[in-house]
């Protein structure tokens, strides 16, 4: 008893430093298996027979009456029974790292703007909130022959569907079908008046690379990765704003606050990734550099924190797209004579093998902005797509819900190894804007570098 | 729990490179020239700032440094001047010294040089007064004695002062 007293007291007076981090530690692991048992909710509900196990699901979301319909054939419409799926990892993943129409976080949907535009009936603009959507997106209303399947607008090509709202099955049909080149595609079909009708997808860019392609309309909507977009690009204006703010009145003072926090950063990059590669015109591409740096590090970090949605903005195609084309846009418009010289007929080298080297380099000048946007695209796509397959786990060792016990035994497994993964998502977060920034300024040095013999 | 099995991040959305390109260029341009470019700026006029802080600090110290070389070297000359000026100092009472030795001594040669000449003066009058007087007293003496002996008394002075004169005083 007496060589303990001292001991217990040495505990109790532990350095408070030490008490605070493991409470923010063990919060944070609280707070992250929180968002399994959200995320379990959400999922297990056509399981749980049309009892909504959460009551705030009745009050916020507009598509929450719906519950209650659920695994009954009252609402089909005529158009036959659901089929039961396994669970999907897979699909679960896609489904959650896709953009969407609806903004949900947790059981609630935040309607956005609809921006929709098809060649043959023109302008249709709404919120996403008139199609009535429920937990996973589906909406049981159709505007102007649009509908929602799994928060996506996605169009009713038939001529002979009705156009303004009009309500629909509540759940969309699911069909394989045979695709031009032979493969195999699923595609949502809305049951109106015991009719099944096949919704289109939006029109993509990839020119049926990816199975996409043109269809019947466009969507220029603010998707939920336009409104992360913009919530960055606002927030990140606050910032350099009010840092380059605090650069003119606290002139000769030293950095504080949000500066302090920028400068390291900001610096960084000027003296590790514009100043090395660009030489003396590293001051005519900082800002681009700058924007490229900052706006896809913020876009990553975005992605990863819990409970926003987890937008997978910098994990989509067409952003890195975007981002890749004004790279290449950028290093291309600034390359000199000397840039252009060594692609197109290289100096110094045997005319046979000028033949071989000219169109490897000038399939190298694509080559470069489309590794660009695959590394980008496939790193944060597949960070966000590990989180929700960890989390999967849970539904495929508990057995779809039917034993709980191992759910929640996976619970803990995956909520660690979940938090493992968001650590290094976190690194790759940092990581991946800089290489895009390095590797951009890396072009630009190349494409302006003086020639010297 | 069914979803469509539609990878659809792969497909690149026109509506979401429509508004990537606008965000990301407003971004680009706009922070670009009122907050990349000024906190570039001001980090170069810091930068340079310091370094000139730092150049200034160091020709100070290095004014410093000769001026204090250059003290110590006063302090040296002064030191020098010192020892110099003592040495003069002494080197001139010295002399005085050696001046006022001799002076002393010619004079006390003088005085007595002088004195031995007054000596002289004396003796010789004093001889001279003793030759006169013995002269009387001898003219005395013979006249004494002559009266007795010579009857012209021209006769006795001749033979006296004969006489006299073959007195040789010393």
């Amino acid at each position: 008893m007496a060589t303990f007293a001292p001991l217990f007291k040495k505990r109790v007076e532990m350095p408070i430093k030490f008490n605070q981090m493991r409470r923010y530690i063990l919060s944070f692991i609280f707070l992250l298996s929180l968002s399994v048992f959200a995320f379990s909710q959400e999922h297990s509900e056509p399981q749980s027979g049309g009892q909504p196990t959460n009551g705030e699901v009745q009050h916020g979301d507009p598509g929450a009456i719906d519950h209650q319909d659920h695994g009954t054939e009252a609402h089909d419409a005529g158009c036959g029974p659901q089929e039961e799926h396994e669970f999907d990892p897979g699909a679960t993943a896609f489904h959650h790292i896709a953009d969407q129409n609806i903004y949900s976080i947790g059981p609630w949907n935040f309607p956005l703007p609809c921006f929709l535009y098809a060649p043959d009936h023109g302008w249709s603009v709404f919120s996403s909130g008139k199609f009535h959507a429920d937990a996973h997106g589906n909406g049981h209303v159709a505007v102007d022959k649009y509908v929602l399947v799994e928060g996506m607008v996605q169009r009713i090509a038939d001529p002979t569907f009705p156009d303004g709202e009009v309500e629909v099955a509540h759940h969309p049909y699911f069909q394989k079908v045979k695709r031009e080149d032979g493969g195999e595609k699923e595609i949502a079909s809305i049951c109106y008046e015991s009719k099944l009708y096949p919704a289109e997808d939006r029109s993509t860019a990839d020119g049926g690379l990816f199975g996409g392609g043109i269809t019947s309309f466009y969507d220029f909507s603010l998707t939920k990765n336009v409104t992360s977009m913009i919530f960055i690009f606002a927030l990140l204006s606050w910032m350099f704003l009010s840092v380059a703010k605090a650069y003119k009145t606290r002139d000769g003072m030293a950095p504080k606050g949000m500066q302090g926090f920028i400068e390291p950063i900001f610096i960084f990059i000027q003296d590790e990734v514009a100043k090395p590669f660009l030489g003396h015109k590293w001051e005519q591409y900082l800002p681009f550099l700058m924007a490229l740096f900052f706006f896809i590090l913020a876009l990553n970090l975005f992605g990863q924190i819990p409970f926003l949605g987890g937008s997978n903005v910098s994990g989509n195609l067409a952003v890195t797209m975007v981002l890749a084309i004004i790279t290449f846009l950028v290093v291309n418009l600034s390359g000199n004579k000397h840039y252009w010289e060594h692609i197109l007929w290289m100096p110094g080298v045997p005319a046979w093998v000028k033949v071989i080297l000219t169109p490897v380099e000038l399939l190298g000048v694509f080559i470069k902005p489309m590794t660009l946007m695959l590394r980008l695209f496939a790193n944060i796509t597949a960070g966000h797509m590990v989180m929700v397959i960890f989390v999967s786990l849970i539904f495929v060792f508990s057995n779809n819900g039917i034993n709980v016990g191992a759910g929640y035994g996976t619970a803990v497994g995956s909520t660690l190894l979940t938090l493992f993964m968001m650590t290094i998502e976190l690194l790759v977060a940092f990581i991946q804007a800089f290489v895009f920034t390095i590797l951009t300024a890396s072009y630009i040095g190349a494409a302006t570098e003086e020639a010297h013999h | 729990m069914i979803f469509l099995i539609d990878f659809t991040p792969i497909k690149p959305d026109f509506g979401l490179i429509f508004w990537t390109t606008i965000i990301f260029l407003i971004f680009w341009l706009m922070i670009g020239k009122f907050a990349f470019r000024p906190i570039a700026a001001a980090l170069k006029k810091r930068e340079s700032d310091i370094q000139g802080s730092l150049d200034e600090a160091k020709r100070v110290r290095q004014e410093m440094a000769n001026l204090k070389a250059e003290n110590e070297e006063l302090l040296v000359q002064a030191r020098e001047e010192r020892a110099h000026i003592l040495k003069e100092a002494k080197e001139a009472g010295n002399r005085l010294v050696e001046e006022a030795k001799g002076k002393a001594k010619v004079e006390a040669q003088k005085i007595v040089a002088d004195a031995k000449e007054q000596i002289e003066h004396q003796k010789m009058a004093a001889i001279t007064d003793l030759k006169n007087q013995v002269g009387a007293f001898s003219i005395q003496i013979a006249e004494k004695v002559i009266r007795r002996e010579l009857s012209s008394n021209k006769e006795q002075e001749t033979f006296v002062n004969d006489l006299v004169k073959e007195i040789k005083l010393n």
